[in-house]
Parts: C-alpha cells; structure tokens; sequence
C-alpha cells in the first residue's frame, strides 16, 4: 500500500510539474518543481480524489495544518498518514 | 466635463436591510458573518458567510414577479427603490431616454442555477421552470431596474468577478461626466450563497473557516457575503437646480490590469490603478484621507494592496487610515465594491471611518492604520475605494466631501 500511494502521489506531482515520473525527486520541493499555488492546489485536488481522502489545506496559511508540503517526501509522507487515518 | 454627485443610496446586506441600519452597523464595528443556512450546507467544509437571513421575497415583491426574480435581482431591486427614492428623481420625457442603469455582477443568478441543475441532475428531472434564462442571465438586475423606473437610455451590467461594481460604477461616473447621462443608476449585487456557489469557492481554499481578520497576522482566508448597494450618480448642476440631496462628489476613477495571474494580485496592478484614480480626479496624493481598502483577508491580497499603498502614498501612507469592511459584512464578490461605497460615503459626510474589525494581530507586511475593531471620528476629505479581481483587473473610484 505504502509503495502505491507513493507512486501515485508522485506521477500527481509529475504531472503537475509536466515532468516524467522519474525525474521528480523525492527531496525536491515544489518551488524546484515549478509548481506554484494554483497548481498545488490542483495537485491537492487530484491526490483527494485519487485516494477519498480530505486535505486539510488553506492557502492563506499552510502552516495551519500539519499537511506538510516541504517537499516531496513530505507530501508522500502526510498523504500516507492521511490515507491510514481513513482505513482506521 | 461635468462634474457629479451621488444624490441616492440603497443596500441590502448582512448588516442592515437600508442604509441607515448599514451605516449604524458600520459605526459599532458589527459582525454580520454568521452561520450559513440553506439545503445541503452540512455537506459544506465552509459553513459561515454574510447572509441576508430571514429575507423573504414574497414580502416585497408579488407572485408575478418572483417568477422572474433571482435573489440577487430582488436584493438589487430593494436597494434601488431607496436610492432612486433619496434621489426625488423620477424618469420621462426626454431624461427617460437619456439615463441609464449600469450595474455590476460577477455571476448573476446563481441559485437559479443552482436549483435548475439540482433539478436536472440530482432529481434527474427532465423539465425545469420557463424563466430560468431570464432569471439567471447577469443583466436581469439591471434590465429589471431600466423596467421598472423607466429608465430608456444606457444600461448594461458589468461583469469582472470583484471588481464589478467598481467598474460600474466607474462607467456610470464617466456617463455623466461626459455629459452623455444626467443621472445613471450604479452599483451592484451578488448572491452566491448557496450549496453550488460556496462549494465552487471551497475547491480554492481561500476560504476562512471562523472570521475574516483583514490584515491581522492571524488571517487565514476570505469570508463570502451578499447584497446589493445602489447609487444614483447624477451631474452636480442638475442635482443642485433641483434641489436633491448631495451625499458626496464622484472625482476620479482609475482602472488597470495585471497582465500576469488568474488569481494572484499585483502591487504593480493595484497602485497603477490608485494612482490613475489620483491623477483622474486632479488631485494629488496627500489630499486622501480615507481608503477602503479590498481587504480581503487572504494572505497574498492584503500584503500586496499594503505594499501598493505605500509605493502610492510613500510617507503619506503613515498619515491614512485605510479599513476593509468585509471584516464585517463579507466577500459580496460583484457586488462588494458597491456596498464599500458606502463606507466611504460616511467617511465623507458623516465624518466616520469605518473599522477593520477582528483584528487580533499586527502583521509586519501590512503595517498601516488599519482603523482597527473600532469606528473613528475624523474629518475626510477625500477617499478611494480599492477593488482588485481575479483575473487582475483593478478599478478605484475617488470621491470627494461636498
């Protein structure tokens, strides 16, 4: 389960960044992807929809919540804790 | 040129059903951001907005009428009747045929909308009522006004998302000015609070769940209201010959646009615009003493319209007040400018600014006198009223105390 939510969280972000899957690193950050806000909150749409999950994520203060958006491990990291959350 | 004034004014909003009850609420720094209710809200992330509780159509308008009148066309009918009324202006002959009714909306009829497409698709019927067209279209507001007060001339309804009555507004103060209208009815209304208009808002996440604390440090996003704000600009010799009542003068009007994002704002955008106002009406920058400010309440906007201020203003930034009532009566998207007018109306004649309420904390990017929780006492002599929209178009109307 953990390796699939990895893989599909990173080929979201890849296809945000319109990059192939292998060239997204898992220790970049989305400002070194190309990714801006509006995109992020696309890719945080997408990653919503591909596991039913809800993204607590605002905007104006993304340091509100503790869906870490750091980098893409961090991203990877808080979608796996949000998905194991629903399955409990 | 000519010059012009404002000789009626109406609203409909979460603070007050007139503008007396608008402006006492404006005075004693009153919240109207409450919880919100219609079908469907428990399914909702973002439950509070500025709503018009309570309000009920049937009590203003009959049968015949409300077949045809989305909510954001009854609101824009309420406010004119008391703006056109405060006016003493009645429309025939040849006036008739000269003035116009130039309104702003972003989105028109949106629980028309809403309620035609549930029907459609979620009660998967196959019919839906004769006049949801004509309930939904953005210009219905303004063609019911033309309709009813006999207004033959120009009219036509603006549409660019938060800046629409601003950019109404603007036209309508250069209708007069120019000497093509001696009166044209402005402003706007939005009534977008319903489960499809608030979910299409969520998906951005901008919003606030609790309040909306512009330029506080602690904001975490915009709050949606709705309502409506009417005006009658009208040329300063026609309004003085027959004796109306003058709330203030209409001097500038400066509109820009970014060039750059979808939804992110420009401080380069936002001060072109103030300075376009300025320079319109002839004044210069040291002369403004009140700003009403977007202030939305968003992270990204108030840091960039405290950082256009200041390459405006420069030291006189110091000097200003500058407030956002959204902090109380909400986000009224296409109609917001429109009801901010007012604020700067009782700036000017009542010689009241209008707080920032909710303020909590001071936020280092955004460190002006954002008039904060309290209403203050001060003589104006001139104010702005700032409205910067998604898809970066900004428009700033200048007015003056008479």
């Amino acid at each position: 389960m953990a390796e699939n939510v990895r893989d599909k969280v990173i080929e979201i972000i890849a296809e945000q960044a319109v990059l192939d899957v292998e060239d997204v690193r898992m220790d970049a950050t989305l400002d070194e992807l190309g990714i801006d806000s509006l995109g992020l909150v696309e890719a945080i749409f997408a990653i919503e929809e591909a596991f039913d999950i809800s993204v607590p994520f605002n905007a104006n203060d993304p340091s509100e919540t503790d869906f870490d958006i750091s980098s893409v491990a961090a991203i990877v990291s808080a979608v796996e804790h949000l998905v194991a959350e629903q399955a409990e | 040129m000519r010059r012009v004034v404002i000789t009626g004014s109406g609203t409909i909003n979460a603070l007050g059903r007139d503008v007396p009850g608008t402006l006492e609420a404006f005075k004693n720094g009153v919240c109207g951001i409450s919880e919100l209710a219609f079908r469907d809200v428990e399914r909702l992330a973002i439950r509070i907005g500025g709503q018009v509780h309570g309000w009920d159509g049937a009590e203003h308008f009959d049968r015949q009428q409300l077949t045809l009148y989305d909510r954001f066309t009854q609101f824009t009918l309420h406010a004119a009747r008391q703006a056109i009324e405060q006016s003493g202006l009645s429309f025939s002959g040849e006036l008739a045929e000269r003035c116009g009714v130039v309104l702003g909306t972003a989105a028109g009829g949106v629980t028309t909308w809403d309620e035609s497409y549930r029907t459609v698709y979620e009660d998967g019927k196959n019919r839906v009522h004769p006049f949801v067209v004509p309930r939904l279209m953005n210009n219905a507001a303004a063609s019911h006004v033309s309709m009813q007060y006999n207004l033959l001339g120009p009219s036509y309804t603006v549409a660019t998302a938060c800046s629409s009555s601003n950019h109404a507004m603007g036209q309508a103060f250069h209708m007069v000015r120019s000497g093509m209208s001696e009166a044209v009815v402005t402003g706007g209304s939005e009534s977008m609070l319903c489960f499809g208009g608030v979910k299409a808002w969520e998906g951005l996440r901008v919003m606030s769940r609790d309040a909306c604390r512009p330029f506080s440090a602690n904001r975490n996003g915009m709050v949606q209201g709705e309502g409506a704000a009417v005006f009658v600009f009208e040329d300063y010799e026609h309004a003085r010959a027959r004796g109306a009542p003058i709330l203030a003068e209409v001097i500038g009007f400066g509109m820009t646009s970014d060039g750059a994002d979808i939804v992110m704002p420009s401080a380069d955008g936002a001060a072109r615009a103030m300075r376009g106002a300025l320079r319109d009406a002839g004044i210069d920058a040291g002369s403004v003493g009140y700003i009403n400010a977007h202030g939305t309440g968003t992270a990204a906007n108030d840091r960039t319209e405290c950082a256009a201020v200041r390459m405006v203003f420069g030291d006189h930034a110091d000097d200003l007040m500058i407030s956002s009532t959204k902090s109380m009566h909400g986000h009224i998207i296409g109609g917001t400018g429109a009801v901010e007018l007012l604020a700067c109306v009782m700036a000017l004649h009542d010689g009241v600014v209008a707080p920032t309420i909710g303020f909590e904390a001071p936020d280092p990017a955004c460190d002006l006198d954002v008039v904060p929780n309290t209403a203050r006492e001060a003589p104006v002599e001139v104010a702005l009223s700032n409205a910067f929209a998604f898809g970066g178009f900004n428009a700033v109307l200048a007015l003056r105390r008479i």
